[in-house]
């Protein structure tokens, strides 16, 4: 079974993000660039099913300019066994959108003739939490979200989900798209052998043309602004003082 | 024009976010339709009905709608989409698991997790777990939304709405439900409480949690949340999560306890009211989003502060 892991080259997740001047976007100049942490999460369960027997193949793909080849290595030194780099030029990079990226992906996915695509259910920029949804649906493929258990026995994939209420376990027809949850598993850490046998691994480039996609934006970001800040209100003293305050100051409690 | 509010409910009961999504609906000016699509769902169809604004009613009843699966959903939602303008779900799982695959099959782009409505095509919505805002315009002849509950009120209610009866779309037989463990709880629900209390790393294990932070809980009426620390050490399921990647709360008072406030969980909280922190270490960031912070053992203060309310 061919397992195939969409990533993104996201900002570092323990950064702050600063918003530009112009309010054209936010700062990404000479800021840390890593692997978004729900992908992570993807490639780690894909090796470990390939450790389990059950993936013969892992590949991992991204959509991007030429820079994304350094998450593409992360995610070599991870464990995946080969990696595609669908290369867009800087400026397609910066308007590329869940709906385009899941076009990319689909082609990708027609091409590879995965059983199982497996991603992170959200990117830490854009938050956005479409694209393995929009995949499943350009393939006519069953979903199974925000997964926190993936078990694969006879074609079949059977998931647990984190959904607001607490569980839900999905049995899913094969070939499916799973989106990762952050207790699906704990990524280990590259080795240092590991990450230089990644620079050895094939990584191919494919360009949006050749795969056929449309790839234009269909939003267009006006302005980003900072969030209202919120002030640092007081320390008070002990709990007596707390009391008085929620009551009498800020009347949220009777 | 028209919009399409996908209800979200349980079948016997409509959810509270189907209430704010009707109020983002109705910032957009247009003939409001609510679709609630299930199996033996005339209840939540009435209880919809009722919501003010609501002009239609559509209800789909079928038994491949008993599990609220998305791929089903979808293919409904699609079949139906033809007329409207906008097509919104609540930002929950329920919604964010279905409306881009509605928004795929209908090769336009979703709009994710809205919080305000500049214009019928210009949004804001937060990026960077909440640390940027941005606005965005859609070209798009139908705009797919997500909205965040907390960013509109509840709806009005005492409508009666016309009811229509609609065809169901096909069963793609492409998941089935194996089991469902929900967390059954008396307390209000963590997404609409008006008081939420939540818990950290600080209280170092699932009794603390319990033992410490129900019986304050009990005093305010409040929901029980929980940082991601917390749920990952199994102090409480995972369904108590607030922040980026867990549950979004804006309540009138937050007490988070033992909680160091990572980005990620601010991202979760810091549009609520009144933010009370309890802390061991004076410099967590998240005093600097408290109103109210009090320095100090939460295993004497939380106690305390259960006995003086």
């Amino acid at each position: 079974m061919k397992v195939l892991v969409p990533v993104k080259r996201v900002i570092d997740y323990n950064l702050k993000v600063r918003v530009k001047g112009d309010q054209s976007g936010v700062d990404l100049a000479g800021v840390k660039m890593a692997l978004n942490p729900f992908d992570e999460i993807a490639v780690e369960e894909a090796v470990r099913l390939k450790e389990a027997d059950i993936a013969t193949e892992v590949v991992a793909v991204s959509c991007g300019a030429a820079v994304c080849q350094e998450q593409l290595r992360t995610a070599l030194a991870l464990g995946a066994d080969r990696a595609i780099l669908v290369e867009t030029d800087a400026a397609q990079a910066e308007t590329l959108q869940s709906l385009a990226v899941a076009k990319l992906l689909k082609a990708v996915c027609d091409r590879e003739q995965p059983q199982l695509v497996i991603l992170g259910k959200q990117a830490i920029d854009d938050d956005a939490n479409q694209t393995g949804q929009m995949l499943a649906a350009l393939m006519g493929w069953p979903q199974a979200t925000f997964a926190s258990r993936v078990v694969i026995v006879d074609g079949k994939a059977t998931v647990t989900r984190e959904v607001d209420g607490g569980l839900e376990t999905l049995a899913l027809r094969l070939p499916a798209v799973v989106t990762t949850d952050l207790r699906l598993n704990e990524p280990r850490y590259a080795t240092l052998p590991n990450i230089m046998k990644a620079k050895k691994k094939p990584l191919d480039t494919l360009k949006p043309a050749e795969l056929g996609a449309d790839i234009a934006p269909r939003l267009t970001t006006l302005k980003v602004t900072e969030p209202p800040k919120r002030q640092a209100g007081v320390k008070v003293a002990d709990v007596a003082e707390l009391v008085a305050k929620l009551k009498n100051e800020a009347k949220v409690i009777a | 024009m028209s919009i399409l509010v996908i209800a979200e409910h349980d079948h016997a009961a409509l959810k509270a976010a189907t209430l704010n999504t009707v109020t983002a609906a109705a910032k957009l000016g247009g003939e409001i339709h609510v679709l609630v699509a299930g199996s033996g769902c005339a209840a939540a169809a009435q209880a919809a009905a009722r919501l003010a604004g609501v002009a239609k009613l559509k209800l789909a009843d079928a038994p491949h709608y008993a599990e609220l699966t998305a791929e089903n959903l979808a293919a409904l939602i699609h079949a139906h989409a033809a007329g409207y303008s906008h097509i919104l779900a609540p930002a929950t799982t329920f919604g964010k698991n279905l409306l881009p695959r509605v928004a795929a099959l209908l090769d336009v782009a979703q709009i994710s997790e809205i919080c305000g409505v500049e214009s019928p095509d210009t949004f804001i919505r937060p990026i960077y777990a909440g640390n940027a805002l941005a606005t965005v315009k859609s070209s798009d002849a139908v705009k797919v939304i997500t909205v965040r509950t907390t960013a509109f009120d509840a709806c009005g209610q005492g409508n009666a709405a016309p009811v229509e009866a609609i065809a169901a779309g096909p069963d793609l037989g492409l998941t089935q439900l194996v089991g469902r463990e929900l967390t059954r709880s008396e307390r209000p629900e963590l997404g609409a409480a008006k008081v939420v209390v939540s818990g950290g790393r600080g209280l170092a294990s699932s009794e603390n949690y319990h033992r410490l932070l129900e019986p304050l809980a009990d005093r305010l009426g409040a929901a029980l949340g929980a940082s991601r620390a917390a749920v990952d050490a199994g102090f409480v399921p995972n369904d108590y999560q607030v922040g980026q990647t867990g549950k979004v709360v804006a309540p009138q008072l937050y007490l988070a306890i033992g909680i160091s406030g990572a980005i990620q969980h601010l991202a979760g909280m810091k549009d609520s009211k009144v933010i009370v922190a309890i802390n061991k270490d004076p410099d967590a960031p998240i005093f600097s989003v408290a109103d109210y912070g009090l320095v100090g053992d939460l295993f004497q203060i939380v106690p305390e502060l259960t006995a003086a309310l």
